[in-house]
Parts: C-alpha cells; sequence; structure tokens
C-alpha cells in the first residue's frame, strides 16, 4: 500500500497544508509519495524535503503546467496513479478541481472533504453542509480523495532520512484550456485558511465602507485574517475569496469573531470548528449566539472601535 | 448552440437535515424538496444564453427517482425547452451519473453542459468535473462570469485567492458558482406551460452502466453540537474573558 500526496502550492512555495494531509494519511500502512506540480519548482522542492514521512517525492516541472489547469494536472497524476492504493489532495479550488477528472478516469468513486481517516478502508465525511457526518467504507483498488485541511492538525518535524527524488517524464498534456489572467488579491495579512484568528463581516456591516473602516483596524490589532458572509460578499463589501461557509473557505481558527453576521446554516458550515467563537450582533435571536462562547448584544458601529481601542 | 443542465432534487436548504433514527441515512419523507440551488443558477445561465440568442435549445435532465419529475417541472417552467429523467431507485453516486450523463449526450450532442458545482445534500463538487473527464472535454469550474465566443468559452472562476479567466475550447462543462447570476422565479403561466412541455423518461438500467454503489455507507450521525457560550454585556467583560478564560488573546 501506497499513498500518493499532491501538494497545492502558491506563488510555487508549497503550502502549509501539505503537513495536515501527511496527518491525515498517517493512519493508512505504507508509503508516502509526494507529487508537486508545476514549474520552476526549485524552491518548492527545497521545503518537500524537509517534510516528515515522505519517502519520495515527484517532481512534475513544466512550463505548460504553470497555470494548473485542472486537465493537465489530472494527466500528470493519472500517469502515475496506478502505482498507488490512495491519492490525497486538498479540498480546496486547486484540489476539487482537478481530482475528480482523476477518479473518473480511473474509474473509482472520489470521496469529498474527508475529515477522518480511521484506517485504510474506512473514512467519515460531513454531509448536508457539515449537519451531518457520514461514516463510510471503501474498497476500491484506489481511493482519491479531498482532505479537509482544518480537520486535521499539521504533522511537526523534519525528515531523518531523506526522500529519493524523481523527476517525471511529462505524458502529453492536453491543450483545450488555456489560463487568460489571474487576479490574486495582495494581502499583507494571514491567510484566512491558516490564521490563528479571523475577523469576519456579514450585511451588518451596511457598507464596503464600514467593512474596511471597521474590520481592517480590528483584524490589525489582532493580526487577524477577514472573513465574510455571502451576503457581504454579494453585496460587495468584501472580494469572493473573503467567503466562509459550505460554499467559501472552511476553517477552524482559534478565534473567530463573527461581526454582523446572523449565523445561516451554510454560514456556520464554514466557522463552526472555530476553538472559540465571538458574536457580535445586536439582535439577541439570532442564531449565531448558539454556537458562539461569547456573545455580545450590541450595535456593531459602536462595539467595534470600543473594542479596537481597548485591545 | 444546444445547452444541457443536469439538475438534481434535494432536500429545501431551509430545512435542517436529521439523521435516520437508526443511522442508517438522512430523514427525507415528508420534507419539502427543491432544485438544488446551485443547478438554479447553471438553468439561469442557460436560459439566458438563450434569450440572448447564442443557445438554441435548453435540455433539462436529472438522474434520480420518478420524484424528480417534480424538479424537471420547474426547469421546464424556468424555461427549459425539454426534460429527461434518468430513472433510478437506488443510491445515484456521482461517477454513475456522470456515465449515464455521458450516453445522454453522446445522443444529444450539446456543445457546453452547465452544472452546479455541487449539490446541496452530499457536497460532492465531483460530477461536473468526473462528466468533462469521461467526455474528454474541458471543464471551467466554480464559474462567476460565461461569455460565449465563437468555439471557446471565455470563464471567470472563484478560486481560493481571487480569480481566474480560463479561455476553454468548446465543449465544454461549466459549473456554477453562487454569484454566477441571480435566478428568476417561475410565474404561474409559465407554470401552467411546462405541463404541456416534453418530459422524456429513460430507465439507467437501460444504458449498460453498472450502478452499483461503491462507497459503502456504514452510518449516518450528527456532528457533536458546540455547547452554547455566555453571554458578555460589556466590551470590557469580552475582552476579559478571551485574555483569561478562553485564553486567545493576549
Ligand atoms: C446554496 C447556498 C449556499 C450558501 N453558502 C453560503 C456560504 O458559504 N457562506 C455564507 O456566509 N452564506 C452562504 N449562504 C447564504 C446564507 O444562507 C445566508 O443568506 C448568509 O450567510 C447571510 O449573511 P449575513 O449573516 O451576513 O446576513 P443576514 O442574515 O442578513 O444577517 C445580518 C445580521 O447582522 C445583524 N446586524 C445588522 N445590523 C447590525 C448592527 N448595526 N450591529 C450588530 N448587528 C447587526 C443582524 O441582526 C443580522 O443577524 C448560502 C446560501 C445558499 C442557498
Amino acid at each position: 500500500m501506497t499513498t500518493l500526496i499532491v501538494a497545492e502550492l502558491e506563488k510555487n512555495q508549497l503550502k502549509e497544508s501539505v503537513r495536515q494531509l501527511i496527518a491525515a494519511s498517517t493512519p493508512i500502512p505504507g508509503e508516502k509519495h509526494l507529487l508537486i506540480m508545476g514549474h520552476q519548482l526549485d524552491k518548492a522542492l527545497a521545503e518537500c524535503q524537509l517534510l516528515p514521512h515522505i519517502s519520495k517525492i515527484i517532481v512534475a516541472d513544466d512550463a505548460s503546467l504553470s497555470d494548473e489547469s485542472a486537465e493537465k494536472m489530472a494527466e500528470v497524476v493519472l500517469s502515475i496513479a496506478e502505482q498507488y492504493s490512495h491519492i490525497l489532495t486538498p479540498a480546496t479550488a486547486f484540489g476539487k478541481n482537478f481530482l475528480p477528472r482523476v477518479a473518473a478516469r480511473l474509474d473509482v468513486p472520489q470521496l469529498s472533504e474527508v475529515i477522518q481517516v480511521k484506517d485504510a478502508e474506512h473514512f467519515s465525511r460531513p454531509i448536508y453542509a457539515g449537519s451531518l457526518i457520514t461514516d463510510v467504507k471503501v474498497t476500491e483498488k484506489i481511493i482519491p480523495m479531498t482532505i479537509r485541511i482544518s480537520a486535521f492538525d499539521a504533522v511537526q518535524g523534519r525528515n531523518a532520512n531523506g526522500a529519493t527524488i524523481e523527476k517525471l517524464s511529462m505524458p502529453t498534456l492536453p491543450n483545450i484550456s488555456q489560463r487568460v489572467s489571474l487576479n490574486l488579491h495582495d494581502s499583507t495579512r494571514p491567510q484566512l485558511d491558516s490564521a490563528k484568528v479571523v475577523v469576519s463581516g456579514g450585511r451588518g456591516l451596511s457598507s464596503q465602507e464600514n467593512f474596511h473602516a471597521l474590520l481592517e483596524p480590528l483584524a490589525d490589532k489582532l493580526n487577524a485574517a477577514l472573513g465574510a458572509s455571502r451576503a457581504a460578499v454579494d453585496l460587495g463589501y468584501a472580494p469572493n475569496d473573503y467567503q466562509v461557509g459550505q460554499t467559501g473557505k472552511i476553517i477552524a481558527p482559534n478565534l473567530y469573531i463573527a461581526v454582523g453576521i446572523s449565523g445561516a446554516i451554510q454560514h456556520l458550515a464554514g466557522m463552526k470548528n472555530a476553538k472559540c467563537i465571538v458574536a457580535i450582533n445586536k439582535d439577541p435571536d439570532a442564531p449565531i449566539h448558539q454556537v458562539s462562547d461569547y456573545s455580545l448584544v450590541g450595535d456593531l458601529n459602536e462595539v467595534i472601535p470600543e473594542l479596537t481601542s481597548k485591545l | 448552440m444546444k445547452i444541457l443542465v443536469p439538475v438534481k432534487r434535494v432536500l429545501d436548504y431551509n430545512i435542517k437535515p436529521r439523521a435516520k433514527a437508526d443511522g442508517s441515512g438522512v430523514e427525507l419523507t415528508g420534507l419539502k424538496m427543491s432544485m438544488n440551488p446551485f443547478d438554479e443558477i447553471a438553468l439561469e445561465e442557460a436560459i439566458r444564453l438563450k434569450e440572448k440568442g447564442i443557445a438554441s435549445e435548453v435540455v433539462a435532465v436529472s438522474c434520480g427517482q420518478t420524484s424528480s419529475q417534480d424538479t424537471l417541472r420547474t426547469a421546464l417552467a424556468l424555461g427549459a425547452d425539454r426534460a429527461i429523467l434518468i430513472e433510478h431507485d437506488g443510491e445515484f453516486e456521482p461517477l454513475a451519473v456522470a456515465k449515464c450523463l455521458v450516453k445522454l449526450i453522446e445522443q444529444e450532442q450539446p456543445k457546453i453542459v452547465i452544472c452546479g458545482k455541487q449539490a446541496i445534500d452530499d457536497d460532492a463538487n465531483q460530477t461536473g468535473q468526473m462528466l468533462a473527464a469521461l467526455l474528454n472535454w474541458s471543464q471551467a469550474t466554480f464559474a462567476s462570469k460565461v461569455e460565449v465566443e465563437e468555439d471557446r468559452l471565455l470563464v471567470t472562476r472563484e478560486i481560493d485567492g481571487g480569480l481566474e479567466t480560463l479561455s476553454v475550447t468548446l465543449p465544454s462543462v461549466v459549473t456554477t458558482d453562487l454569484r454566477l447570476n441571480d435566478p428568476r422565479f417561475a410565474t404561474l403561466p409559465n407554470i401552467m406551460k411546462a405541463k404541456k412541455k416534453p418530459l422524456e423518461t429513460i430507465q439507467a438500467n437501460t444504458l449498460g452502466i453498472d450502478l452499483t454503489p461503491r462507497v459503502t455507507i456504514l452510518g449516518v450521525r450528527e456532528p457533536d453540537p458546540r455547547s452554547s457560550g455566555v453571554r458578555v454585556d460589556s466590551v470590557d467583560s469580552l475582552i476579559d474573558k478571551l485574555k483569561h478564560e478562553a485564553k486567545v488573546i493576549a
């Protein structure tokens, strides 16, 4: 039994989530191999060599892979997939994009958003926006699955033995999709999906100006990432990648401060596993209070400036 | 240009789902069912392309039980021209759905398939990508904007750090994100008209596909509840609790 972990990169660097993927894979017996795909991967490769539990690093380095097209990445994974019993990748826009292609071509089912790996055949995953959990058994020759990163604690430590490195000979890649542009929001803040503290705003912020004028200073004080409800994103208060919830990011920070967010089930899906939840809402009956550790009922236009100034 | 839109009948998003008492599955009896919200967006996009004169025909297809006819009637009332039910009584996994859709696509020859990025019941987020892979088509997932050019689509996608725009070769599979459009509501006259539109049924077991579920569901349960916390009456008391009780800020 050998597991293939497909790591996500960002700007040619390894994302922290790889350590959670390794953690998720530990109950599966056998070796762990790591695949990185992209172009100009020397730096990422050096980072991979530090990772514990990895016996082999496979590098797919090609100029045509720099746009992370799902069609191409699936082809790369398929060229080695038959050697593996399990294929793990993060349940992010990256992993969700190509892994189902791999599964379909291998004629095996895929598991999405796995939150628990019990052994090589038993897994748990949330359904209905996390309102329910299903425990499943799969006995396929290859099991591809996307992993909900926030459900696993990162493995610590460094590689003691050193992994072997294999440069992949590139399969023929399809050319049916081209990236025209990429607009990533540059931010000096911690990233939403890995931040220890998240300040998140909803419709209650009432305007884009207010959203930023009130929440940015608070986030600065707490070294926090900014998040938002769908309503806040739809209304243009915040960009789309701020969205937390069933269809946005699913996170588990140490502290989540929900400001002017009612707590719809689709929003809770994204943050209810935070260690500590604070709700600031003027409505004492808002459902967000039912999941929060500390509720402050009040007008956010007064509470937030006061909180920011007293921190 | 023909567009195919797969639609799924799911528990209405306003209803809190519960596990069956014996933990064998999800309790659905007697509860309100609706079209998966992401599929409503997919259908709306197809209908708008038809209204703009870009699409010639919009065909809605549902894979599921007889009751999915309701969802297809809704699709017809919203503006689909025809509907097809691929009927199957049991569990219908994404891979099996994708395989059934491949068979239908071989007959129907659409240029674009627009589906929801995920269904709000199993939250799998797989069918569109699987379908594209089996057909060897391009894909553009999590779309927030779609423009049709001669033989390509320009699609803006919502990704983790921001937005990406792709140019994909047709035929293609698009999966929709929430911000692609605001779906319309069906009007009463259109609901009446929809009753006369064609709705064909194909038995899934006549398609030569193995529909046996391959993921065994051992149980469905509710997650451990979060104990509800305390009310604090002032900012000072909040800061005190965060520092000394929860110890999440310094
Ligand atoms: C298929 C589907 C997927 C979805 N996915 C997501 C998702 O991923 N993420 C998500 O967030 N939502 C999602 N939603 C939407 C979700 O159902 C809610 O509509 C949304 O979360 C509401 O956002 P909100 O809490 O900001 O707004 P509202 O529900 O309008 O709540 C605003 C809150 O602000 C409070 N407020 C107003 N003014 C003040 C003030 N001055 N001071 C203090 N409090 C104030 C109000 O009391 C209220 O509780 C989804 C919906 C569907 C159908």
